[in-house]
């Protein structure tokens, strides 16, 4: 037993992998050997997130630090080292990570004809990249893990997305590549700084938060490593105007990729400039931070509107990620305690609202194949227990109190307030242009008269997808009723990091 | 207790959610009956808290409750605290009692619906969040109740859904909330760089030790209350946020009587009774209040004159009532605003009940027009109609005439130069049309002659769930004035613990009480005269005053007016956005790029075979070329 409490985190990462090597053998031919596949990667999945729960059940609010460590030598010519552990930031993203992962492989239970065990195979793969770079502490490590997850997600989109599928997987995988090079570019300045500084060389987080980097205005090595890093999160967050990618991504990628795009491949941009980016150049943060809330504003802004005004309800969701993770830097930027616990709040929150409507808009594209707004209308009359799942799904995008999404969006607002009221203002008419997209798709799509024949008997909910939405819904209420479950493990965190960038 | 008072409607809410969503025919009756003994169980704790309040001293009349932690974020705590002070309480009675009535009504109004289940719902749900509101001991709990009641109404507005005008009206009613939640939101994060908290006790306290150490920033407090005002535009629909309420309209009946007139649009008046602390300090934002007030009173009083939707001349009556709610916080009279408050809830529930009834009798005709001698048919309903326009129009002794009166003379006395007899003289001549329309409409939907096919229309009196609920309300409107006598306010006296300092009732307030009085008179008798002696007479004025008569129907064209200036640049813009910005600008520069790269691909076409293994073996080409130089670098 011990064996698996000293290495829980390594356990975690791995095992997802173990279990798509598990799965390859087996034939995806039959029906019976294609169900077996599905119950099998289900159960993994499902496996790995239990684990999980005992890092939440096991951290300690009060301590300092990371939690959780492992450590072990690697490359020590580089001072590189696999060290991984968390702390209360990271925690919950792994969680999200866990949590959204068998949901997804419930989700796409008939959505998937071709080559099902790869699909299976791959979502595990990616589930391992991705906590793998959550919980990396050793900054070569952090990057193997960051574009090990690319490759899975580019074949996710590429093999099973819609018609422009290889179109858009380039463009992700290309716009993802070009951050991620100067971001690597950025590491190697750093370890060799530190053996500059220190006689040796170093990966670890730890140690490149103590280095000393040139800061001297906008053309000093800090400033330009930062935005070296900064290029690489701006792209994945994504932040305006490096968005675009985004669209393309998700409205051809098959449901289970668009959900996990959002739900948390999008959030190593939040992640990243609070593990890397900020401790590491705190000047250049401070120097550069004006610039990046206006931008956070105006992505709020500009998202909202263009999601008004898409015709396809899977865009308009894609452009919502926009508006909603430009909380997440407005807050981040702001650099206090209310504005930076919202933000990671609001990441996690997005996971959980933004993954619902992909799953939602994947419900309905199974059954009419269109995701032409204009082709709906009335579907609640034919579908009542998915039109009450949707509603609570919409609610919470539109950031209702009482559901996750007010707490993360108040407590940005109410921090960032304190830093820039112009900026603020701004962004707070998102919440306006918010209402009113969500409102009036939702209104198109589900009110009015059930008119086009083709919807008149569609079938609600099944149990399976119920099953699917029922874990969405109940994170909506306890994210919004119950913050405390997850802000009071993240506090200590959020004020060493607040401490950090302090110059 | 108070938590349970919250607790029932959301019990409520959550069975007969669930019996929604089961999909099996519930009766209206029993979901009915569930749903009105929740509230009939808040109502009994708020009568009990409110005879706890009462026999305590008048400096020990509050009582909290923290129901658990809700967001704790450093030294920031948040609790989900409920308060019930004089303010909550009578608020809570106004909210559970005439709640109640209009759930029991509901009963025989929603008989044939397709899915009671899910209308009680609702209606448990905007209880509880209206209780939250008026509860809520702090910003962000009455903000919870504040967006709970906006989603009700939502909800509500756009019942039938398959009406897609009904489905946006409720949105329509949603967003315009949301332009004053925003001013709201930022009045709220003002107070909170000022004072550091969002606890109304503790900015109470914090006001007054700035205040004492001379450290208050007036002209700040002066924006954040402004910020907040606005909030209370979009929820109280007032100019120029009103025009929701109108449109709301679409909703069932009993849900413009709850909803849209006797709770959830106070909302904004007992917000700025509940922060008065706050807005006494700042005679700008004051002068803010009571001038929109004044100015939305009038405005939409003229607009209700013309209107032929029975429901129509109830909402822009109702609009222009909540006028006179802001024009007495504004000059701080708050114990008459709230008063008006009360009284109002009590006929204007009626009212739209009455309405509702005519409406079922009718079978969902809303034109007056098509009306005219209901009298004979429905005569319970036209006598409790008839009650509700003698009290609104301001006849002594009925409810709307002292709570009217009141305000009148505050305004009149207020301390606030030219702008009192200003406001006053507003006031009257908002009461004297007040008076005129009610009066047209009763006599248009239940005098004269029949203006419809009775052999078509068989129109019928409601059943006893109806008509019981309207007698109620009908005795509170005649018996509610008296609450608030000049010289022994009790509600005043609840309210600020005493009467108000200052102006003595002299023989000027007795004047002017007998002024409004005959104002009231004269209104109601020009209606009768108009619509009953001689109804020839509003035809010759409505030709002869053509362009006058279009502009006040049409509403002054102000829907028109926002559709032009803010609704449609709004969607130009954001097509620009999209299909400029977005697709032609960043994607062309992305593209471009991939064609720079393509170009210089070409030159290098001998090397590009297509296989991702080359391009993968260039990328670490060039990543170790890269370690290279900066282990060089490094070393050098």
């Amino acid at each position: 037993m011990s064996l698996v409490t000293e290495h829980l985190l390594t356990l975690i990462v791995f095992l997802p992998t173990v279990f798509a090597i598990l799965l390859l053998p087996f034939s995806d031919q039959d029906e019976s050997g294609r169900k077996g596949l599905k119950i099998a990667a289900l159960v993994s999945s499902l496996a790995v997130f239990a684990l999980s729960l005992l890092l939440y059940t096991g951290f300690d609010s009060a301590a300092p630090g990371f939690q959780f460590n492992e450590r072990h030598g690697w490359i020590p010519a580089f001072g590189i080292t696999y060290w991984i552990g968390i702390d209360g930031i990271s925690l919950f993203l792994i969680l999200l990570t866990t949590f959204l992962t068998p949901i997804v492989i419930l989700s796409s239970w008939n959505a998937i004809e071709r080559k099902l065990k790869a699909y299976l195979a791959l979502l595990l793969v990616l589930e391992t990249g991705m906590i793998g770079a959550f919980v990396a502490l050793d900054v070569f490590l952090f990057y193997i893990f960051w574009e090990a997850m690319l490759v899975p997600m580019y074949f996710l989109i590429g093999v099973w997305g819609g018609k422009e599928r290889i179109y858009a997987s380039m463009k992700f995988f290309l716009f993802t590549l070009v951050g991620s090079l100067l971001m690597l570019v950025a590491i190697f300045y750093l370890l060799a700084a530190h053996k500059e500084q220190f006689g040796g060389y170093s990966a670890a987080i730890t140690d490149l938060y103590k280095l000393k980097i040139a800061f001297d205005g906008f053309l000093s090595p800090q400033t330009l490593l930062f935005l070296a890093f900064a290029a690489s999160f701006a792209i994945k967050v994504p932040m305006f105007p490096l968005h675009t990618w985004l669209p393309d991504a998700h409205v051809q990628a098959p449901t289970a990729g668009s959900v996990i795009l959002a739900g948390v491949l999008l959030k190593f941009g939040g992640y990243g400039f609070i593990r890397f980016a900020f401790p590491v150049f705190p000047a250049a943060v401070q120097y550069v931070a004006p610039a990046f809330m206006a931008l956070g504003a105006i992505a709020i802004v500009y998202g909202a509107w263009v999601s008004m005004v898409q015709p396809d309800i899977k865009k308009l969701v894609a452009y919502s990620s926009v508006s909603h993770m430009g909380f997440v830097i407005l807050g981040l930027f702001s650099l206090n305690t209310y504005a930076v616990t919202g933000s990671i709040y609001q990441m996690l929150s997005h996971g959980v609202s933004t993954g619902g409507l992909f799953l939602i808009v994947g419900m309905i594209y199974e059954r009419r194949h269109t995701r032409e707004i204009a082709d709906f209308g009335g579907i609640s009359r034919a579908m009542p227990l998915f039109a009450t799942v949707f509603m609570i799904v919409t609610l919470s995008s539109v950031a209702l109190p009482g559901t996750n999404g007010f707490i993360g969006e108040f407590l940005i607002l109410l921090g960032s307030f304190q830093v820039s009221r112009l900026w603020t203002v701004i962004a707070g008419t998102g919440v306006i242009f918010g209402a009113v997209y969500m409102l009036w798709m939702f209104q198109r799509v589900m009110f009015g008269p059930l008119a086009n024949e083709e919807n008149k008997a569609l079938p609600d909910l099944s149990l399976r997808e119920l099953a699917v939405m029922a874990p969405i819904v109940a994170a909506v209420f306890v994210m919004g009723i119950f913050p405390n479950l997850f802000l009071a493990k993240m506090e200590v965190s959020v004020r060493q990091f607040l401490t950090q960038i302090k110059v | 207790m108070l938590g349970l008072m919250l607790a029932l409607p959301l019990a409520g809410f959550l069975v007969n959610g669930v019996a929604a969503l089961g999909g099996r025919k519930v009766s209206a009756k029993l979901a009915g009956t569930i749903a009105s003994a929740a509230i009939f169980g808040s109502f009994l704790i708020a009568v009990s808290k409110f005879l706890e309040l009462r026999a305590a001293e008048e400096s020990a009349r509050i009582a909290s409750e923290t129901v658990f932690q809700w967001i704790t974020v450093g030294d920031f705590s948040l609790p989900f605290k409920l308060t019930v002070d004089p303010l909550g309480s009578v608020m809570t009675l106004v909210v559970t009692g005439v709640g109640f009535l209009i759930h029991v009504y509901s009963i025989g109004y929603m008989d044939h619906d397709r899915t009671p289940p899910k209308f009680f719902a609702y209606l448990n749900l905007f209880t509880f969040a209206m209780l939250a509101l008026v509860l809520g001991a702090s910003f962000p709990v009455l903000f919870l109740g504040w967006e709970g009641v906006g989603l009700c109404s939502y909800l509500l507005i756009g019942y039938w859904y398959d009406d897609i005008a009904k489905a946006s009206a409720g949105k329509k009613a949603f967003v315009v909330n949301r332009i004053g939640d925003l001013g709201f939101l930022v009045g709220i994060f003002i107070l909170f760089g000022m004072f550091g908290t969002l606890d109304f006790a503790g900015l109470k306290e914090a006001v007054h030790a700035q205040q004492s150490a001379g450290t208050l920033n007036v002209a700040l407090l002066t924006a954040a209350t402004m910020c907040l005002f606005i909030g209370a535009m979009g929820k109280s629909a007032q100019i120029p946020l009103y025009v929701w309420l109108p449109d709301a309209m679409a909703g069932p009946t009993p849900v413009s009587a709850l909803i849209h007139a006797a709770t959830m649009v106070t909302a904004g008046v007992y917000m700025v009774a509940r922060l008065n602390f706050l807005f006494s300090l700042c005679p700008e934002s004051l002068m803010l209040v009571s001038g929109t007030g004044a100015a939305t009173a009038i405005f939409a009083a003229t607009i209700a004159i013309v209107q032929r939707d029975i429901k129509k001349v109830l909402a822009y009556s109702t609009v222009s009532q909540l006028g006179y709610m802001f024009m007495a916080v504004g000059v701080g009279a708050y114990a008459a605003g709230i008063f008006h408050l009360v009284t109002h809830a009590f006929f204007k529930a009626l009212l739209f009940l009455g309405s509702g009834s005519v409406i079922h009798g009718m079978h969902e005709e809303q034109d007056i027009l098509k009306m005219g001698g209901l009298k004979k048919y429905m005569p319970r309903t036209y006598v409790t109609f008839v009650i509700g326009t003698i009290a609104i129009a301001g006849i002594p002794p009925l409810a709307g005439f002292f709570s009217k009166d009141e305000i009148l003379w505050e305004a009149f006395s207020s301390r606030m130069g030219m702008a009192g007899p200003a406001l006053w003289a507003v006031g009257a001549l908002t009461a004297l049309l007040t008076a005129f329309y009610m009066t047209r409409l009763t006599c248009l939907t239940f005098l004269g002659k029949p203006r419809f096919d009775p052999h078509h229309a068989h129109p019928h009196e409601s059943p006893n769930t109806m008509v019981v609920p309207l007698m109620i309300l009908a005795a509170l409107s005649i018996v509610g004035g008296f609450l608030g006598v000049p010289g022994h306010s009790m509600i005043g006296e609840w309210l600020i613990h005493a009467e108000p300092a200052g102006e003595a009732h002299d023989s000027l307030e007795y004047v002017l009480m007998t002024l409004s009085a005959l104002i009231a008179f004269a209104g109601v008798g020009l209606g009768y005269f108009m619509y009953v002696k001689r109804p020839d007479l509003p035809e010759k004025f409505q030709s002869s005053l053509q362009a006058a008569y279009r502009v006040l129907f049409n509403k002054y064209y102000i829907d028109e007016l926002y559709e032009a200036l803010l609704v449609r640049p709004v969607a130009w813009l954001a097509d620009v956005c999209w299909k400029i910005f977005d697709v032609i600008f960043v994607d062309g520069f992305v593209l471009g790029l991939a064609k720079v790269s393509k170009a210089s691909g070409e030159a290098a076409r001998l090397i590009q075979t297509g296989a991702v293994q080359i391009y993968a073996a260039f990328i670490l080409t060039g990543l170790i070329a890269t370690v290279g130089y900066f282990i060089y670098v490094a070393r050098h």
